[in-house]
């Protein structure tokens, strides 16, 4: 499906050698239901042990990855087995290891890099903002950057402000790179190893809430095509739209709203760049509502951007005005009780429905 | 002995050849020969009209901006025939162009880029230097991560250069970099064109060090001041970089002290806060000046010579301009090529609509549906 003729070949040091994945669809991928079940941290690990394993060039850099395993655990073991040339714990400088891959990146190489959370990458954003996602178009097409950047977003429980950033809304904004949500382990290790093959830069974001969560992983590897969105669930009434944890909180609402007759699909975006829009037109278009769910800040965020779309394309189906459940708009809390009353949960989304659903009985 | 010497630490200057031309013969040994000498010399004078003649199209409308190189191109040339031509990657700043014509950069391709065209950028196969970089600092970083994958990839005699200049040594990225490259024992040489000036701000201001130099010192990196007028000094500093490089003796860094005769770039008018004294100075420095007084000693140039150059240069520069304003200029429908590898669904139907408005991105409602939907 993906395919290099954008860049010339001949030309780039680092093209040539890709080894793109076969994608299959959907239906063809492997099933979701069985009892290999392991936590999606594992799943995280999988994808990146495989890929490691299959190419040489690939490696993992990150604060604390190596020797301490990962400040998550997610790469527990991967320097017994890959070695410190390949699992390499950096200098505490984000802007430091992030740059430096994007000219590994340049050359052939094809990084994985671990910020220990989202929240650490402003100090970054040159690199991640200014060089990676542009260094194919400011060359004319000559100069790819394949790389990961990966780590936890969003609210990780009491770590207040500075440390629970969802980034989603600010870093979504640029043209020029990926960006993957996963929220499950099935398909944060499908999207992860699409990302690591995938010759364009792939920000990868992970909830630190969700890595204990345990589902059934193939043990072979797949690969999830990006930009197509997940049906989690499927109803007639209303259409949910949410990407990565708060996509749980919709299933949850949906099931209470079910109890009640009020079906809901629930979509998973799993990828906002690209964004499936045309998965959220085909359903709004058959339930004529929608509630959009983000757990990050309603000034021009993802689901901004997901509204504007869908009043673009579908506006006369539309029943009432699109509402959206997202965090309020101040710094995340530290308090306990203000940081979950702050956060979108099943409780307000089930609120949201139930008035979309009132007002166009 | 509780109190003792933990670390101790000079800094040493390297000039060959002097202002007046006069060489220092024992420390020339082994470096150039009068023949590269005048290739180098040539080089420079070929470029100083490039220098010219980019101010020209700029002040008359041809070209949007352009940092003139002026005063510094001993430290591109010099630097460039110390690194191996189609081997070694340089990774610029944007005021070494010498140095990239000399590995193979079509002049015109500067122009190019200057006038506003991404293409430019886009180097020729066999080419092995990466786009300028005008954002102050950060491709030190991308340069050390080249050098790092030329490590780990076991490529051998192959070596990295990245030019800056001193206000960059200011910047986070320069001490990741330096950081980095020290730690991994990349074989990356960091070249700091040290012209005095960032725009406006002198290098007293700039930081508190004597010298760039020792910066290098917090990063046990073998470090040298060279007189960055000097061609022989800057080859020899560079070429021993090199060596120490690829034998694997990790990262150099070297502060070159020069001096921007210009202004920082068209933009700019550096009168306003530069006093003419200092720039008088420094134009009895001017690295062609002194080449030129050494080759006329060792009897290798003359008048002659010199008009015969001056006028090869200037049919080799229009020549030049005439390539580069030759160009097609790209359509607007070039917008989105390079964006990815592969261009996403919704990049392909803002493309094909070529609107930016709301009406625009939904192909159903201007009847572009099925092309949109299609294949580019």
């Amino acid at each position: 499906m993906t395919t290099l003729e954008m860049i010339d070949s001949k030309i780039h040091p680092a093209v040539g050698e890709w080894t793109l994945p076969d994608f299959v669809d959907e239906a063809d991928l492997p099933g979701r239901d069985g009892d290999r079940v392991i936590q999606f941290r594992e799943a995280i690990r999988e994808a990146m042990s495989h890929e490691m394993r299959q190419d040489e060039k690939v490696f993992l850099i990150g604060e604390e990855v190596a020797e301490y395993n990962g400040a998550y655990k997610i790469s527990q073991g991967m320097l017994d087995e890959f070695g410190p040339r390949r699992i390499i714990d950096s200098p505490i400088s984000e802007n430091g290891f992030a740059g430096m891959c994007i000219g590994a990146a340049m050359y052939g190489l094809r990084p994985i890099v671990e910020f220990m959370s989202w929240s650490f990458s402003f100090v970054a954003a040159d690199a991640i903002l200014n060089n990676a996602p542009k260094m194919l178009y400011m060359s004319g097409g000559q100069w790819g950057c394949p790389i990961v950047f990966r780590g936890n977003d969003g609210a990780g429980g009491q770590l207040a402000s500075t440390h629970s950033w969802c980034v989603e809304g600010l870093y979504a904004n640029v043209p020029g790179l990926k960006m993957a949500i996963p929220s499950n382990p099935y398909d944060a290790k499908g999207l992860l190893a699409t990302a690591i093959r995938d010759p364009d830069p792939v920000f990868f974001l992970e909830s630190e809430r969700m890595l204990g969560d345990k589902a059934h992983v193939p043990e072979e590897q797949y690969y999830i095509p990006f930009g197509r969105a997940r049906l989690a669930r499927e109803g007639e009434h209303c259409t949910l739209v949410s990407f990565g944890r708060p996509v749980h909180f919709c299933v949850e609402a949906a099931e209470k709203l079910a109890a009640d007759g009020i079906e809901c699909d629930v979509l998973d975006m799993r990828t906002i760049r690209p964004l499936d829009i045309d998965a959220v037109i085909k359903s709004v278009k058959k339930t004529s509502r929608v509630v959009v769910v983000d757990q990050s800040w309603p000034f021009g965020g993802v689901s901004s951007e997901v509204i504007t779309q869908i009043c673009e394309r579908c506006f006369d189906y539309l029943d009432h005005p699109p509402v959206r459940v997202n965090t309020e708009d101040v710094p995340t809390p530290y308090a306990k009780n203000l940081e979950a009353a702050y956060l979108p949960n099943p409780t307000k989304i089930e609120a949201a429905v139930r008035k979309v659903i009132e007002a166009t009985a | 002995m509780p109190h003792r010497t933990v670390y101790e630490a000079k800094i040493e200057h390297l000039q060959i050849l002097d202002e007046d031309g006069k060489l220092d013969k024992k420390l020339a040994k082994d470096t150039l020969t009068d023949e590269q000498v005048v290739h180098l010399y040539e080089q420079m004078r070929i470029c100083r009209e490039l220098d010219e003649i980019a101010f020209k199209l700029q002040r008359s409308g041809r070209m949007g901006t352009y940092p003139q190189n002026k005063g510094q191109e001993a430290n591109a040339v010099g630097s460039a025939l110390a690194m191996k031509k189609g081997v070694d990657w340089l990774v610029p700043a944007y005021r070494e162009n010498a140095a990239l014509f000399m590995h193979g950069l079509p002049m015109h391709f500067v122009l190019v880029y200057w006038m506003g065209d991404e293409r430019g950028s886009k180097m020729p196969e066999g080419v092995n230097i990466t786009p300028l970089s005008v954002p102050i600092g950060t491709h030190m970083l991308h340069a050390t991560g080249i050098a790092w994958a030329t490590k780990i990839r076991k490529e051998k005699d192959k070596a990295v250069i990245t030019y800056f200049g001193d206000g960059a040594t200011s910047e986070g990225d320069f001490h990741g970099a330096m950081n980095f490259a020290s730690t991994m024992q990349v074989p990356c040489i960091f070249y700091c064109q040290n012209n005095q000036w960032a725009i406006s701000v002198p290098r007293e201001q700039q930081m508190n060090s004597q010298t760039v130099a020792q910066k290098a010192l917090a990063y046990d990196m073998p470090t040298l001041q060279v007189d960055g007028n000097d061609v022989f000094a800057v080859f020899k500093a560079v070429k021993d970089a090199r060596k120490r490089a690829v034998q694997g003796g990790g990262p150099s860094f070297i502060e070159a002290v020069t001096y921007r005769l210009g202004d920082h770039t068209t933009a700019d008018d550096a009168r306003r806060y530069r006093d003419q004294g200092e720039v008088d100075a420094w134009l009895d420095k001017d690295p062609l000046i002194r080449t030129r007084k050494y080759l006329e000693s060792q009897g290798v140039w003359d008048d002659k010579k010199q008009t015969a150059l001056e006028e090869r240069a200037k049919k080799i520069v229009a020549e030049v301009v005439k390539t580069a304003e030759g160009i097609e200029k790209p359509s607007p429908a070039d917008f989105f090529n390079s964006m990815y590898a592969e261009l996403p669904a919704d990049l392909r139907t803002q493309r094909d609509t070529m609107r930016t408005s709301s009406i625009g991105r939904n192909p159903e409602q201007i009847g572009l549906k099925a092309q949109a939907a299609g294949t580019r």
